[in-house]
């Protein structure tokens, strides 16, 4: 599939395979465009060339309602701010997609969004706005919102960025718990690369719109690539340089102070 | 606030809107004198000129108004403006009144005044005013005074 | 000379944005007329902005309304007390405020105060993905968000138009009776047989429906689809009360050319 942004080229036709059940890292530097393959995914953004298949089903080709109802049926996201509707409380917002896809009384949906703040074990936090949650609460709730329809699998957009170590591991243990017990396929996109790799049954390593390695983790780690190898390490220098592209340093201080 | 609390205030404000709406409709427009619409009988009158009659004009006798002008339209074969007017059922006039265009004031606004004759019958609905004096058009006046200066001299 | 292509560039490429951005409004209007269906069955999103848009906009509505109205009675007497015709005061100040003063007022003062908010509260959601995050949860946006902003809009302009009307001319008629003087039964008299009810009032009314339905347009699109940072959504808010603003005075010109005619 290939995706591009005015001119610049996102994806420059890659090919990638997502294992039903499993955890899936999608892993690059920031800026190579992972959030925006999650929405070519979900369909919110269409490709240039190539397609794009979901349980079977070509999304780009379906009508507006038939989209709709394979996110319903099949995709649940977490967005990296959490993306939760404001104006509504914890559990508003957990029964959200609940009270708006399904004609189940609000008994059901009392004990069901329970149960989901439960398993991410913010059940306490029910009654608080949204603007009370710290950021990593904020993450827990989108994911028991996530998961309130049961959809066969989840997008995970930065999950572990700008988290303190606690949140970092509470989340890492949600992720690895929920694809497990319930079965899921998870998709991480993420730039931190220990916690993620932890995870992941498998990795897609991109860099300028292209699928540099792919692999399980300790295929990744053992990479005969440079380039793969200073990013997994978090190296300063390497392929990627520490200097922005410049002419000498003493050229520099030569041509003493530009009027 | 409350769901419940926020739909009585938007009732509230609905009601509000419908009540300023009432206000300006009867107490502010004419609305009020659309209303006789049940008792109300036509009549028309040609004229050679209705100078700046209009539709809705008011028709008066005696300085009270007794119905308006409905339809203003032109008699290709006579080449006279046809004026239809309604007149309110408490009134009834001979079938030799005259109808004249008059200006309210200097400068008002133009309507059509009756003059009752003495006929012992009645002007019915369809009927038609047989007596009938144009508007006054301001150039035909300086023109008739001009010309009659002229011939003075 | 590479300086009038360079300039001439600019204005092209501005110019086809303009294009675009003309058209995505027009298309995204047609998707928000196609939305409003829903609404007949989630009746409750539509109530709260009603609350949000109209019920909000009241007190400013309420306080320009009886200050215009008492001015103009005050200007209206200055003028006619000269010719002797103070008593045509209340058909000069009930005219003005049906025919052009209700409609614009109102026009601009929800712009201001409603249009910018929507704006606001949409493009919010916007940049905080929270539309995305609808979309994503195979909730429409449009639908649920838009549909109700929007129609609570054209609903709301017209209710508030007659508020203003009436607390205007109710303004006016307290600076006539208690300032100046003039006799209560010859302020209403003068009204109610020279203001017409459909060539002023009803006008009037269809002006402010015309407004409501373009500033909410404008509010509403400006917000969907502002640029998602908070430079972005500053310049979509201003966006909105500048061309809503204009918007209203230039179909004021267009709408009074048509209904009035001289």
């Amino acid at each position: 599939m290939s995706f591009s942004r005015g001119e610049r080229m996102i994806f420059d036709n890659i090919d990638m395979d997502i294992v039903r059940g499993k955890v899936t890292a999608i892993m690059g530097p920031s800026g190579t465009g992972k959030t925006t393959l999650l929405k070519l995914i979900g369909g919110q953004l269409r490709p240039d060339a190539g397609t794009i298949h979901v349980d079977g089903e070509n999304v780009h080709q379906l009508s507006q309602s038939a989209l709709y109802k394979l996110r319903q049926r099949t995709m649940g996201m977490l967005f990296q701010s959490g993306a939760l509707l404001t104006d509504l409380s914890v559990f508003d917002n957990v029964a959200f997609p609940l009270r708006e896809h399904t004609a189940l009384p609000e008994s059901a949906i009392h004990h069901l969004v329970l149960l989901k703040l439960e398993a991410v074990g913010l059940r306490g936090a029910r009654d608080l706005m949204p603007a009370e949650l710290s950021g990593g609460m904020a993450r827990r709730v989108a994911l028991a919102r996530a998961i309130a329809l049961d959809p066969e699998m989840i997008m995970y957009d930065e999950p572990f960025t700008g988290q303190d170590p606690i949140s970092m591991g509470v989340l890492v243990k949600l992720i690895h718990d929920m694809n497990h017990a319930l079965g899921l396929t998870s998709v991480v996109v993420s730039h931190d690369v220990d916690e993620t790799a932890s995870i992941s049954d498998y990795i897609y390593v991109i860099s300028n719109g292209k699928v540099v390695q792919n692999g399980t983790p300790v295929d990744i780690k053992q990479s005969s690539s440079p380039w793969v190898r200073q990013f997994m390490g978090g190296l300063a220098d390497g392929p990627v340089p520490f200097h922005f592209p410049a002419q000498p340093l003493m050229d520099d201080l030569l041509q003493g102070v530009k009027r | 606030m409350s769901t419940r609390n926020i739909e009585i205030i938007v009732g509230a404000f609905v009601v509000l809107a419908v009540l300023a709406m009432v206000m300006l409709s009867l107490k502010v427009s004419n609305l009020a004198s659309y209303g006789d619409v049940g008792n109300v009988y036509e009549i028309r009158a040609e004229f050679e000129n209705i100078g700046g009659l209009k539709e809705r004009s008011p028709v008066s006798a005696g300085g009270v108004r007794v119905g308006k002008v409905a339809d203003i339209s032109y008699n290709n074969e006579q080449f006279t403006a046809v004026v239809t007017m309604q007149i309110d059922g408490d009134y009834r006039f001979p079938l030799d009144t005259s109808a004249s265009i008059l200006t309210a004031g200097l400068l008002g606004e133009q309507y059509v005044g009756l003059e009752p004759g003495g006929d012992e019958e009645y002007l019915e609905d369809g009927s038609e005013i047989e007596l009938t004096q144009s508007a006054l058009v301001l150039e035909q006046v300086i023109g008739q005074f001009l010309y009659s200066k002229a011939q003075e001299e | 000379m590479n300086g009038l292509a360079n300039f001439l560039q600019a204005v092209g490429h501005r110019l086809l944005n303009r294009f675009s951005r003309i058209g995505r409004g027009s298309l995204f209007l047609w998707q928000c007329l196609l939305s409003l269906g829903y609404l007949l069955r989630r009746p409750r999103l539509l109530v709260a902005q009603l609350y949000s848009v109209g019920v909000q906009t009241l007190l400013i509505i309420l306080v320009a309304g009886l200050f215009v109205g008492m001015v103009l009675a005050l200007q209206a007497y200055i003028v006619l007390v000269d010719f002797g015709a103070e008593e045509s005061i209340s058909l000069m100040v009930s005219l003005s405020i049906l025919r052009e003063l209700g409609p614009v007022f109102t026009g601009l003062l929800f712009a201001g105060r409603a249009g910018s908010a929507l704006t606001a509260e949409i493009g919010l959601m916007k940049s905080t993905e929270q539309l995305s995050g609808m979309e994503m949860m195979a909730v429409n946006p449009m639908k649920y968000i838009i549909a109700p902003r929007f129609l609570a809009g054209i609903l709301s302009v017209p209710m508030l138009t007659a508020i203003f009307m009436a607390i205007a001319i109710l303004g006016g008629f307290f600076v006539a009776t208690e300032m100046l003087g003039i006799y209560e039964g010859v302020f209403w008299s003068q009204m109610q047989t020279k203001v017409d009810f459909y060539d002023d009032l009803i006008n009037g009314m269809i002006k402010s429906v015309v407004f409501g339905f373009v500033v909410v347009w404008i509010a509403v699109f400006e917000g969907y689809d502002c640029v998602p940072t908070s430079e972005g959504l500053g310049q979509a808010t201003t966006r909105t009360v500048v061309h809503g603003s204009l918007a209203v005075l230039g179909l004021d010109f267009i709408l009074t050319a048509l209904m009035f005619n001289v």
